[in-house]
């Protein structure tokens, strides 16, 4: 069973290890664990997606609803994101409404993938100020071995993919889901994803395990593709050196890089 | 039973969907399972026993036994909102009724065992595999058990019984319409769990729950390889 709380002599195990730039695990500081995508999991969502980075497990559902549009969008469709940290998948969350945590990692990923426009929202319109497709994007965690927050986003990226629009009568006014789904998702081409990079003593690192994690003293998650940043947060109180920033952000295109090679092949 | 009865997905009658089912899933947790009936998917995991909180709920004779089944919000057509409801509260609280006989907590008073349910893809029958997922979890999780559940849907669609449920068939509507019974079986052949929903007359009924218990020793046969499997993988992963 994973620790929910990283002892001290591994803590400091941890960061004499980073300072030589190696891992427990034998990784690189810059480098992800195995990363598997399947997508089609679950049939009565219009899309769906099981994400595992090492032993990190997420399932990501896409439902479309037949709602009204907001009012400084009358011509656009919906976005919806939650994440759901659910009690099964570690000893540290408990049952009751949602905590913090899950709220911030559903607005992050939500604003990586708003801002990245990969969502053709415009093409979502079915009557103009009346009628409007809302995409929601809902993340579940299985299992949390660290790093759910990059789990979420490439789940919810695969889930997007993976997603058809359900066939609306518009004279009953509601989905009929017996016929045949009338289209994919207007997407964008391209692979935008949130990922997040630790601050553990002088050193930065991706995709850290829940020992790790417990130790970050510093999470930037920065969304961006082909190089183009979209989206940034930083979490937690601690400050961060103007040349620390700089060094995640020469990390940023690599690291997209290399986890859309892992990736692009399932979605 | 007639055999002619023509069931929408081809089944016979007595048969149950195909079911998957495998422990292990959740390295998390102390023990954890999946259980499926086909087009339904559960997945369980057993935390504990641990410290209960809060504390005034702590049952100074023994352990308790505390589930929590929840539907995934696209598990299902129309999205439900994420978070408990009335129909998973009073499912959590069944599915523990159910599981309560069997699970022997005398040695660990003041103390919890959670069971998180979570069904992660619905169609009818969700409580009994998600029962079975959560047995399954138990066992694994090497929480003390004194015989095993085993849960199934019996339905009677217009005057047929059929065994384990699927949403077309939850839908009936000729004659009769659909009754849905699930139940759960101590191995030892006890009732641990029975709802309905529907029209049945006494003699039906009873016949349902014979038949009941006959399909739940099979899942249980199931459930008891699966458990042997996973000992013996362990043993030449060691």
């Amino acid at each position: 069973m994973t620790e929910q709380v990283t002892p001290k002599v591994t803590a400091e195990r941890i960061k004499q290890y980073l300072e030589q730039g190696k891992r427990f695990d034998g990784r690189k500081l810059d480098e992800f664990r195995e990363i598997s995508v399947e997508t089609g999991i679950s049939e009565n969502a219009e899309g769906s997606a099981r994400v595992k980075i090492g032993k990190t497990e997420v399932l990501v559902g896409v439902k479309l609803n037949v709602g009204e549009p907001y009012p400084d969008s009358q011509d656009k469709g919906n976005l919806m994101v939650s994440v759901e940290l659910l009690p099964l998948s570690s000893p540290k969350y408990e049952l009751g409404p949602p905590k913090f945590d899950s709220i911030e990692i559903g607005r992050i990923t939500d604003r990586a993938i708003r801002e990245s426009k990969i969502i053709e929202l415009e093409k979502l319109c079915i009557k103009e100020g009346e009628k409007v497709w809302t995409v929601c994007i809902d993340i579940y965690s299985i299992n949390d071995d660290g790093n759910i927050i990059d789990a979420a986003c490439i789940g919810a990226i695969a889930a997007l993919k993976n997603a058809k629009i359900p066939f609306y009568d518009e004279e009953t006014g509601k989905i009929d889901y017996d016929k045949e789904p009338t289209g994919k998702l207007p997407l964008a081409k391209k692979i935008p994803l949130s990922i997040s990079y630790h601050k553990i003593g002088n050193q930065i690192i991706v995709d850290p395990t829940t020992e790790e994690e417990n130790i970050s003293e510093t999470r930037v998650a920065i969304g961006s593709a082909d190089g183009i940043i979209s989206s940034m947060q930083k979490s937690n109180g601690q400050s961060l050196k103007i040349e620390e920033m700089e060094k995640i952000l020469d990390m940023v295109e690599k690291v997209w890089k290399d986890i859309t090679k892992k990736i692009e092949k399932h979605i | 039973m007639t055999n002619t009865f023509k069931r929408q997905d081809g089944r016979k009658p007595d048969e149950f969907r195909k079911v998957i089912a495998k422990v292990g899933v959740v390295p998390n947790a102390d023990g954890s399972a999946v259980f499926e009936f086909g087009g339904t998917k559960a997945i369980a995991a057993v935390y504990g026993p641990k410290e209960m909180h809060p504390q005034h709920s702590q049952d100074p004779e023994k352990g308790t036994l505390r589930v929590t089944y929840n539907m995934m919000s696209f598990s299902v057509h129309d999205r439900i909102k994420p978070g408990p409801s009335r129909r998973s509260m009073e499912i959590s609280t069944v599915s523990g009724w159910a599981l309560d006989p069997v699970v022997v907590l005398d040695k660990y008073p003041g103390k919890v065992v959670d069971v998180h349910i979570d069904i992660t893809q619905a169609n009818a029958s969700t409580r009994c595999a998600g029962i079975n997922a959560a047995a399954l979890a138990l066992a694994h999780a090497g929480i003390p058990m004194k015989d095993m559940v085993s849960s199934i849907s019996i339905g009677k669609l217009d005057k047929q019984l059929v065994v384990d449920v699927s949403k077309f068939e939850e839908d009936w509507e000729e004659g009769e319409g659909a009754t849905d019974i699930a139940m759960s079986f101590t191995n030892s052949g006890e009732l641990s769990h029975i709802q309905l929903d529907g029209h049945i007359s006494v003699k039906e009924l009873k016949e349902a729950i014979h038949l009941g218990r006959k399909k739940t020793k099979e899942i249980y046969e199931i459930q008891k390889k699966v458990l042997k499997d996973s000992i013996k993988l362990g043993e030449e992963n060691d």
